[in-house]
């Protein structure tokens, strides 16, 4: 075993070293954990995620793949179903498509289909999200697409130490697992002010992560930032994006911040939305059949005599995500204070 | 715009061709087109020989049986009489087990069946030629595998009839059988999905330095979806121990060969632009499907990487229970087929090399009737299709996850609240 088993010191990362991190230690733990994806092996990876891995753990264990998305989906169900548990990269969300029988039909479906006899233990890295002006096709928020999908979980986390101990803990999860990467917060925890200088992970508290083993458990949200006057049900960048506009607007929101959209920290937001009375629901996303969609539907369901307010929805238009245009595109501080003043009229 | 106003209208217009069979219903067959190369013909390479010096083998046809039921040439695997007795005993058993199932959905008794008929040889003889502990990824028609690896007919019509008994707890359509312990798949009704997952069980297997191979089936048809070229890349790529079979049997559904690309070249052809090793295979004959199958599997074994064997067949009668060739090809099409029968063929060879006779044969189809007809009464005793006998309710949720989460909690109790009021006599089992 590794120092890092044993392991109890921290250190500054951002979210690419800590994921790196967090693959490293599953190989060392676990001799199944294989790494494949296009330019992941001897490169380490576009983002750099899975650096030096191939020299630490081989070839056999981390390897590049030819670019078909649908071919690295079903190799890595094939493999899954051979025992093994693979961790396989699609290099942007915007790229998962091709992948999407293979993970929709199959990976999501084989343990009910089978009842129990083939299982996917395969937990499929993207990085997905704008803000870094990667046009149509390097900017998706394609989530709401796998959340619709029975027999998967969708896990986006919010910070360094989150992605790391998600990260183990959707490897160690024996049901497939999309774990989509906010890229724009890779390297700090952006808060929409785009024309303003960004921080970077070194001075924020979830940069300091632990070098060791530890998980978050999926299925959890985060409260971080307890308040009184609203909800904010948020995830990914726009965790940081709203815990900076509220500040500005000197609201005492309540910002949860979901890291598991399947399955649902339903309590949590629960709880949150009955002491509050008002619920916002920010993604970058599409807005139409969005995730926030379901979240709306589920606080009116549960928390309908306890808002004081109509939910308020702040997301991405339903539009492709533009180039040029993109910050029109974003939900940032703008957009997301107009909401606030909105929802807060009658308070 | 019509082809005149258009401004160009001086150039040769283009034509768009769209395939069609040679023979339609009411037509009169006649396969003279259709290649037969004599048995013996094919040469066989060395199992290390490199793919691209027997690209010829993508496009004859490896065939053993003569028309006279002798064995020649040097692709015949010179089996031992019990062995090929095994092999025509399973073939025998496949059809009466298809005969009786088809029976049993036209009964009411299930919804959906689908028969291997004329295709026997080509699921038989490839699990005769591989190692038990070798893995299978089969499409819908491979039933063949699970009968010749001895898997409980019972098993296999509690799963048609959805019933009590059916492992896999009715959740799944009529023959989309799973069978982990005998190295059977779950099949997908998507269609050749198997293709990339048999490379990366393949891959896993090397990777952890294991000797066990896997095999994959797909049809004629399938092969042109994307997953078919994506585990090829990556079968060629890593070299995995991996078997490619394409079942050739000449129709998907009503669309014949030409929609998938026959009208331009062989399936066994599309190995080439991989580098894989291709062969063309006679599937009606059984002793070639397994000669090729061993030398794929050596090959495998060796680490000298995947073959592709496009198995030149004929699929006998509908897709499934829910069609009707007859309203898309000529009725003269299964017995005018060049290449016979299968069952026939084998059993022409063991009597002619005088290990059998047509009494024995007789005696051994009354005998897996009754097998057969034994079997169901088993599985029946466990139900049929739509009279109670089924899962119990709340296994509706079962396996999605590992963990059974809140909102499917939430939605099972309200499924077995809606099915207390409904009243009905099955609620709540």
């Amino acid at each position: 075993m590794s120092d890092a088993m044993t392991d109890t010191g921290t250190t500054r990362m951002n979210m690419i070293q800590a994921i790196n991190s967090a693959l490293d230690l599953c190989m060392t733990r676990d001799p199944d954990v294989l790494v494949m994806g296009e330019d992941v092996g001897y490169f380490g990876g576009v983002f750099r995620a899975t650096a030096g891995l191939q020299a630490k753990h081989g070839k056999t264990r981390v390897f590049d793949t030819p670019i078909t998305e649908t071919g690295i989906m079903g190799v890595a169900i094939g493999m899954g179903a051979y025992g093994l548990r693979p961790v396989p990269e699609i290099q942007f969300a915007d790229y998962i498509y091709p992948a999407l029988d293979q993970l929709v039909s199959e990976a999501a479906r084989l343990r009910y289909r089978s009842a129990g006899e083939f299982t996917s233990p395969i937990t499929i890295r993207s990085p997905y999200g704008g803000g870094i002006f990667g046009g149509q096709t390097h900017s998706q928020s394609p989530e709401g697409i796998f959340t619709h999908v029975s027999g998967m979980k969708t896990v986006i986390p919010a910070t360094p130490y989150d992605a790391k101990g998600l990260l183990i803990a959707a490897i160690e999860d024996n049901d497939p697992v999309l774990f989509l990467e906010p890229k724009r917060i890779y390297n700090g925890p952006f808060n929409g002010y785009w024309d303003k200088p960004s921080e970077n992970w070194s001075k924020h508290p979830a940069g300091d992560v632990p070098t060791g083993y530890y998980k978050v458990p999926l299925g959890k949200a985060a409260v971080v930032r307890e308040g009184e006057a609203l909800t904010i049900l948020c995830y990914g960048t726009m965790v940081h994006v709203c815990t900076a506009v509220i500040a500005e607007h000197n609201i005492d929101a309540e910002i949860v911040d979901l890291r598991t959209l399947v399955p649902l920290d339903i309590e949590t937001i629960e709880a949150s939305v009955k002491k509050t009375g008002r619920c916002m629901i920010v993604h970058e996303a599409t807005r139409t059949s969005g995730f926030g969609a379901e979240l709306s539907a589920l606080v009116q369901e549960r928390c309908f005599y306890h808002l004081e307010a109509p939910i308020e929805r702040v997301t991405g238009y339903d539009t492709p995500y533009p180039h040029s245009l993109e910050w029109a595109y974003f939900p940032g501080p703008v957009r997301i204070g107009q909401a606030l003043k909105k929802i807060m009229k009658d308070a | 715009m019509v082809a005149s106003e258009h401004p160009r209208a001086n150039l040769q217009p283009l034509t768009l061709h769209v395939p069609e069979p040679k023979f339609r219903p009411g037509d009169a067959v006649d396969f003279v087109g259709v290649d037969v190369p004599p048995a013996g013909e094919a040469r066989r390479p060395d199992t290390a020989a490199p793919a691209r010096e027997f690209t010829d083998l993508a496009y004859t046809l490896v065939r053993v049986l003569d028309d006279d039921g002798r064995a020649v040439g040097p692709w015949d695997p010179k089996l031992s009489p019990d062995v090929l007795r095994r092999m025509l005993r399973n073939m025998a058993l496949l059809r009466a087990f298809d005969e009786r199932m088809f029976r049993a959905q036209r009964q009411g008794k299930t919804s959906f069946y689908m028969k291997a008929t004329g295709e026997e040889a080509v699921s038989i003889a490839a699990a005769q030629a591989l190692d038990f502990e070798d893995m299978c990824f089969p499409s819908y028609r491979q039933q063949g595998l699970l009968i010749a690896r001895g898997y409980p007919l019972v098993e296999m019509m509690n799963q048609i009839y959805s019933n009590r008994g059916d492992k896999l707890q009715g959740k799944q359509l009529p023959i989309m059988y799973s069978a982990r312990d005998y190295g059977f798949f779950s099949i997908s009704g998507n269609l050749t999905t198997q293709y990339p997952q048999a490379v990366g069980w393949a891959m896993a297997s090397a990777a952890k330095g294991d000797t066990r191979i896997a095999a994959v089936w797909c049809g004629e048809g399938s092969t042109a979806e994307g997953d078919f070229h994506s585990a090829c890349t990556f079968a060629s790529v890593y070299r995995a121990p991996v078997i490619f079979n394409v079942v050739n049997n000449q129709w998907a559904i009503s669309s014949f060969s030409g929609f998938a690309g026959a009208e331009a070249t062989t399936f066994a052809a599309r190995a080439i632009g991989y580098g894989i090793a291709g062969l063309r295979v006679d599937g009606n004959d059984a002793l070639a499907v397994y000669a090729a199958t061993q030398w794929a599997a050596e090959r495998a074994r060796t680490n000298a990487g995947p073959t592709l064997i496009e198995h030149f067949t004929y699929r006998a009668e509908g897709h499934s229970t829910s069609d009707d060739p007859t309203q898309y090809r000529s009725a003269g099409e299964p017995t005018a087929w060049p290449l016979g029968d299968p069952v026939a063929r084998l059993k022409q060879h063991l009597i002619a090399i005088g290990e059998w006779d047509e009494e024995r044969h007789a005696a051994q189809d009354r005998e897996l009737a009754e097998y057969v007809k034994a079997e169901q009464k088993e599985a029946e005793k466990n139900g049929i299709l739509g009279h109670g006998l089924h899962q119990p309710l709340d296994t509706l949720f079962d396996g999605v996850f590992e963990e059974m989460p809140w909102h499917l909690r939430e939605q099972q109790a309200q499924m077995m609240a809606e099915e207390e009021a409904s009243g009905r006599p099955w609620a709540r089992k």
